[in-house]
């Protein structure tokens, strides 16, 4: 069983220190949320756990699969079974979809095999057809140029498209939430729903409780001053959905 | 054929301290022949124009002070003997379907092929000196129509000494299906100086590609300087695909012109990948009501490489339409300049203009200098034109090594979809996939 473990992570941008010292640990087959008000650093942390060149690691360590995933790049680390979801996904003008997913697959079969050809056309285009089907995406969607002039939900939903197509063993699902509305919402929760297993470890993170009403976590972690303050059940997001984050502020501010 | 527009010639030149030396050609390299008058005028203009040097507007961008102008000599017929053979790779065909044609333009020779459905349809496609002597009054009809060589020394050099070419002509109302080809091979330590002529005549329409290689022979000074005259006649339609991958020791010079008249129409894509240095004039002359001219570029640059791609689309009669985009990828220490102009004449009304031209500049070193512009004295015309030097960014780079994509192919897919909007406009899937192999090659070395 895979596990992805946060040991005392300390991340800076710019020389400001923005993550002090979190500790987490995923195993595969849970799913984790991390909520926190806004400038806490949970998006430091997604971004740090993908291995974004802007996020220096001043201290710490994160295991995954016997490495320390931080001295790998950003590639090694998705091939290695980590997924982001971006909160806000980039524009690739001129790449489409297809060919972009096609792209990230042959990248895995290649890795493995430097001889690898590829996947099969039919192939990828039966694969892909499957998961677009699944989250409800119309076939034409696979030759518009990635992110490219895409609403909030088809990004969103592209995201998932994605995950779907990669098969992560870690999905981390940065504001998976924001910019959608309800219909959109659903759609993208129940793809992360399908997709989750024991073979799935996810973390969720998000400012609102909204989406853990869709995708339901066994594990609440409540994020403060780039650490992690309070963990518990389901229980702990849906106090604070009724009294907000004032409480931790109160009882955490001054350690922040 | 329709009143021949004036074709203003600004002679900038002048002599100064910064020009490369003259060349060491003479007059008596002059071909006798059919020509010969428009031969001994082109050379005229040769010995008065002085070598460009960067005090004329047109060459500021263009340094010629390296030229080692004494070192080139002309081939010898024959001399392709002893050189290395045409790659086989520029043989295949590029565009739809089988040639219906495919001439090879070698030093001191050439190899021509021509299905005999088009010759009996009257269609002629063959090199310069054979046309010289089969076909004299068209050559006559066909040399010195869209470039003067007046416009420059080099139009004025290939003008006058011109050892190979080619010359096309497609008969009223023929409509040829199969792609025609050509090749101009220019290995070894020569001045390689070439003629293109192409006239589609009325209700005509042709695809043809022509291509201009070497192999890498560094050490070697080569010198291409070329002239491209086209006309696409009333009606008539042209496909034209111009791709030059010269060795990396060459120096390249071309003048191009295509006049296109009343209602016809022409699709002009340029693929450049080498040279060492290339300065190429091209313009689209909308001579009668209604022409339509689309013109699309594709270069990328590496080393010390410098290209240097003057355009201007001349919009000489009312309801005539022009689209350009050149795209540009840079490397290592390499230089692009675009020049681009819109020229409206009076009374040119109802004119549709666009010029855009957009550089992605992959090293810190290279550089791109994107200049478009416009002259415009008719009033009721829409001309818009933009330019962009972008570089590759971070943002979208780390999005793709995020789903496993190591970083150099990552780099590639944002090179090719930077370049897809000139794919779009390509109507060959064999000149796609020679450019995508383009951007392979330049991409992994």
């Amino acid at each position: 069983m895979s596990q992805l473990e946060i040991k005392n992570l300390h991340v800076s941008i710019d020389g400001k220190e923005i993550l002090k010292g979190l500790d987490l640990t995923i195993e595969q087959g849970e799913v984790h949320a991390i909520m926190g008000p806004n400038g806490t650093g949970k998006s430091t942390l997604a971004y740090t756990l993908m291995g974004h060149p802007n996020y220096t690691v001043t201290e710490g360590e994160v295991w995954f699969k016997g490495k320390n995933i931080l001295e790998m790049e950003a590639d090694e680390r998705s091939r290695a079974g980590i997924f982001l979801a971006f909160q806000y996904p980039v524009a690739i003008p001129g790449v489409t979809v297809a060919n972009f997913l096609r792209s990230a697959i042959n990248s895995r079969r290649r890795a493995e095999n430097p001889e690898d050809k590829g996947i099969a056309i039919p192939e990828f285009r039966k694969l892909l057809k499957e998961k677009m089907a699944m989250l409800k995406m119309d076939s034409a969607f696979a030759g518009r140029y990635l992110n490219d002039g895409f609403s909030g939900g088809e990004k969103k939903r592209a995201e998932i498209l994605q995950m779907a197509t990669l098969r992560p063993e870690i999905a981390i699902l940065d504001e998976t939430d924001s910019g959608l509305d309800i219909d959109a919402l659903r759609i993208v929760s129940e793809g992360v729903n399908a997709l989750s297993g024991p073979e799935l470890g996810v973390l969720v993170i998000t400012h609102y409780q909204r989406l853990l009403n869709y995708i339901k976590p066994q594990f609440v972690h409540i994020m403060m001053g780039g650490r992690i303050v309070e963990s518990g059940g389901p229980e702990l997001a849906l106090h604070l959905e009724e009294h907000g984050y004032d409480w931790v502020r109160e009882k955490y501010e001054e350690v922040a | 054929m329709e009143e021949k527009p004036k074709v203003v010639v600004s002679s900038r030149s002048r002599r100064s301290e910064t020009a490369a030396r003259e060349f060491a050609f003479v007059q008596a390299d002059i071909r006798a022949g059919v020509l010969s008058e428009y031969r001994q005028r082109a050379w005229q203009a040769y010995t008065r124009a002085a070598m460009p040097a960067t005090s004329d507007e047109a060459w500021r961008r263009t340094d010629l002070h390296g030229l080692p102008t004494e070192s080139f000599r002309l081939p010898q017929p024959g001399a392709y003997e002893d050189l290395p053979p045409v790659r086989a790779d520029l043989l295949r065909p590029l565009a739809d379907g089988q040639h219906g044609g495919q001439i090879i333009l070698l030093p001191g020779g050439a190899t021509i092929d021509l299905d005999e459905k088009l010759a009996g349809q009257g269609v002629i496609f063959t090199d310069l000196l054979t046309a010289e002597q089969k076909y004299p009054e068209l050559v006559t009809r066909m040399a010195g129509q869209t470039v003067n060589p007046e416009e420059g020394k080099f139009a004025a050099l290939a003008g006058s000494l011109a050892q190979n070419g080619i010359v096309l002509y497609v008969p009223k109302n023929v409509r040829v299906e199969a792609p025609l080809h050509s090749v101009l091979w220019g290995p070894g330590a020569y001045a390689h100086l070439s003629h293109l002529l192409v006239l589609v005549d009325e209700g005509a329409s042709v695809t043809y590609v022509h291509e201009s290689a070497s192999p890498d022979e560094p050490g070697l000074d080569t010198l291409h300087a070329g002239l491209v005259e086209i006309q696409v006649l009333q009606g008539a339609s042209l496909k034209f695909v111009e791709l030059q991958s010269w060795g990396k020791h060459v120096w390249n010079f071309s003048h191009e012109r295509v006049r296109v008249e009343r209602d016809a129409q022409l699709d002009w894509i340029f693929g450049a990948i080498g040279s060492h240095l290339t300065k190429n004039f091209s313009e689209l002359d909308l001579a009668g009501q209604g022409a339509q001219g689309r013109m699309s570029g594709f270069y990328f640059t590496d080393g010390n490489q410098h290209l240097d791609h003057d355009t201007q689309q001349n919009h000489l009669a009312p309801n005539t339409t022009s689209d350009l985009l050149f795209k540009g990828a840079l490397k290592g220490r390499s230089r692009s300049v675009w020049q681009g102009m819109i020229f409206v004449a009076p009374g040119a009304q109802k004119t549709d203009g666009y010029q855009a031209n957009r550089n992605l500049v992959l090293s810190d070193q290279a550089r791109a200098d994107s200049i478009p512009g416009l002259e415009i004295l008719a009033d009721d015309v829409r001309c818009t034109h933009g330019a962009t030097v972008g570089k590759l960014e971070q943002e979208p780079l780390f999005y793709l090594k995020s789903r496993g994509i190591p970083q150099a192919e990552a780099e590639k897919l944002v090179v090719e979809g930077f370049f897809d909007p000139i794919f779009q406009r390509i109507p060959f899937e064999g000149v796609r996939e020679r450019f995508q192999d383009y951007i392979v090659a330049k991409m992994s070395n």
